[in-house]
């Protein structure tokens, strides 16, 4: 390969993007710094560039408002979200991109339409709704969500011991065949658990509470969103079909293709997809805005934005609420940006 | 006419993949139908009724289409609606133009370089509107922000400058801020579309003698057209929905000056609870959305297909 020559335009527009980044990154900079400055401090000018005497004064004011509780509800939030969206969407993902059906064009349409369309569009109507729905339906769904992964699970496991009692099966099974399934059992009983236990959920009467106001109410529209599904159909088409064709001749039952076939295949689908689910919903402030009204529910974004309702220029304060809301999500980014980028050109709908 | 064994067969196993597939997209689509194509539906229908607080859905509230006459009568709503169009003419072309200069300076350069720069673009996204929102008021603050306090050091302005207060800048603030939170995605986008430019089509024009410029409209440009198109119409799609900034910024001040649909349309929802006319701005923004989109593809695929 030859060497690339140096002209002056490419020193000139590399002098330029170095410019460009550093305002970029000096907001950063500025919360961080800031995070550790008095009030006085923050207010003075001309402005101290790094803080020389820095104070933890601004954290523990702001962990006197329930900023923990903000924390453990964000990441609730947006554990929940990520695990929901990723289970439906590489589900659905991998019917949409590998099954001939009836109504295939239909609801790949819809789902094309629906993302083509602003999300906030339909919110008004979505809070209305979360406000008439009880709690109790709530339960009835997550009940049913979890007999059915339930009752999967079962069947594979019954299906899979009969294939053991084959001898040549059992030749196949290892030790950690079984490890996986006891894990699956084990995942799902959590799973179920966790769920029903999201804060927010066993405060009041079932019957009564409206769903506003819980976790669930950002998580489930969330949930919804076709992003994911979309995302997984194109990391499923890169199945190759012979694959697919080999596990039904060597008769696996299409829950056991799903899960060791396909699974494996569309990982780097779920990172891509895990990934930007937790970013994106940490940092959807107006759903959870118009959702979430109790102190104790609120998220961090949600939480610092009231705090500035009152605290208006303490600065220090503020920019310590902001830097506890950024610095997790902002590491997590750079530590898994490979799949966060893969996700987004993965994700583009093009032509 | 009568069908041959084998078609018989293949329609039969297409009946069966359908329950198969529908069974494996049962849950996305419950989620997908109640919370997205549900809501939809009940915000088309609830616009045509004078739909409050107090007023349910009900057969004497229904009013036609009066929600959509008061709407293009509602000088604030009308002033939001212009608002709008000047942050999506000014805001698409620019992400996309500067989303599209850094990245044909960035994409040949050492994978470590590059992907240092894509972090450095993306990192507004990541650090979540609040915290964006925050330390940029702090900046713009009339007192105690740097931005006044670099200028005047500068000796570029006179006295210090009310940035958000300011029916002249407080406008241009948003945009400034809608910008660096706007372009990591686009960056992103045309790294990969780039990189996947082919490559031997380049070097051919290289050794025939065309300069850089040459390449990058003739070659380049062509090649990254979809992406361009797809950038262009997330972006206005993202800029008609800028809400948070405003809410958190402004409140749509001073003097109606920074409003926008979205925020005009989160105020009558839940501050003066006026339900079914909040739902008719929302059908009046996604019908426009869908035409902008649909333009721009008719537009845009033309120059693709030659």
């Amino acid at each position: 390969m030859k060497k690339k020559k140096i002209t002056p335009y490419k020193v000139i527009s590399l002098i330029i993007l170095c410019v460009v980044a550093f305002t970029f990154v000096f907001p950063f900079y500025w919360i961080i710094t800031g995070a550790f400055k008095s009030q006085s401090v923050a207010i003075a000018l001309p402005p101290q560039w790094f803080p020389t005497e820095p104070t933890m004064a601004n954290f523990e004011k702001l962990f006197k408002n329930p900023a923990w509780q903000w924390m453990l509800n964000t990441v609730l939030m947006a554990l929940g979200s990520m695990l929901l969206v990723c289970g439906t969407a590489a589900l659905c993902g991998y019917a949409l991109a590998k099954k001939r059906f009836y109504g295939q064009s239909i609801v790949f349409g819809l789902i094309i339409c629906a993302m083509a369309l602003p999300k906030q569009v339909v919110l008004v109507p979505l809070v209305r709704m979360m406000a008439s729905l009880r709690l109790r339906w709530l339960y009835l769904l997550l009940g049913v969500i979890a007999a059915a992964v339930i009752a999967v699970i079962v069947v594979t496991a019954i299906k899979n011991s009969y294939n053991w009692l084959t001898a040549e099966a059992r030749r196949d099974w290892k030790v950690k065949d079984y490890l996986f399934h006891l894990l699956a059992v084990a995942v799902a009983v959590v799973a179920v658990v966790y769920l029903v236990k999201l804060p927010g959920l066993l405060s009041g009467t079932p019957e009564k509470t409206p769903m506003t106001d819980t976790l669930w109410a950002v998580i489930l529209p969330t949930v919804g969103w076709p992003f994911g599904v979309f995302l997984m159909k194109q990391f499923s088409e890169t199945i190759p079909n012979e694959i697919l064709e080999a596990a039904r001749i060597d008769g696996a039952g299409e829950v056991n293709t799903f899960i060791t076939v396909v699974c494996p295949i569309i990982k780097p689908g779920f990172g891509a997809l895990a990934i930007f689910t937790f970013i994106n919903t940490w940092n959807d402030y107006f759903l959870q805005l118009i959702m979430l009204q109790s102190r104790a529910n609120l998220t961090i974004s949600l939480g610092i934005a009231t705090l500035q309702a009152e605290f208006a220029t303490n600065y220090g304060l503020m920019m310590a609420g902001a830097a506890l809301g950024a610095v997790p999500i902002v590491a997590i980014f750079l530590i898994f940006q490979k799949f966060f980028t893969q996700g987004i050109t993965m994700g583009a709908v093009k032509g | 006419m009568a069908k041959t064994p084998a078609q018989r067969n293949s329609h039969a196993l297409k009946r069966r993949e359908t329950v198969v597939a529908y069974l494996f997209m049962l849950p996305a689509l419950f989620f997908f139908v109640a919370f997205v194509i549900l809501p939809m539906i009940t915000g088309v229908v609830t616009s045509l009724f004078n739909y409050t607080m107090k007023n349910p859905v009900a057969a004497e509230n229904f009013i036609g289409l009066k929600n959509y006459i008061d709407l293009f009568q509602d000088k604030t709503f009308l002033r939001a609606m212009l608002n709008t169009l000047i942050l999506v003419v000014v805001t698409v072309p620019a992400v996309t133009l500067f989303s599209l200069w850094v990245s044909s300076a960035i994409y040949q350069m050492r994978e470590g370089v590059r992907s240092f720069f894509r972090c450095v673009f993306y990192l507004p996204v990541v650090t979540g509107t609040v915290a964006v929102v925050v330390v940029w008021k702090w900046m713009f603050d009339g007192y105690s922000g740097i931005l006044n306090y670099v200028l005047s050091s500068l000796g570029l302005i006179g006295k210090n400058v009310m940035w958000l207060g300011d029916t002249r800048f407080a406008i241009w603030c948003i945009i400034l801020i809608m910008f660096t939170t706007y372009v990591g995605q686009p960056i992103v986008l045309y790294v990969a579309a780039l990189g996947n430019v082919d490559q031997s089509l380049v070097e051919a024009a290289q050794v025939d003698g065309a300069t850089d410029l040459q390449v990058f409209w003739k070659i380049k440009w062509p090649q990254v057209m979809p992406t361009t198109l797809y950038i262009v119409v997330i972006t206005t799609i993202n800029t008609f929905q800028c809400f948070s900034l405003i809410q958190l910024l402004t409140s749509g001040g001073p003097e109606g000056t920074t409003n926008t649909v979205m925020y005009y349309l989160y105020t009558n929802a839940f501050q003066l609870y006026k339900y079914g006319y909040a739902n008719s701005m929302g059908v009046v923004l996604a019908i426009i959305i869908a035409i902008l989109s649909a333009i721009q593809f008719k537009v845009m695929s033309k120059d693709v297909s030659y």
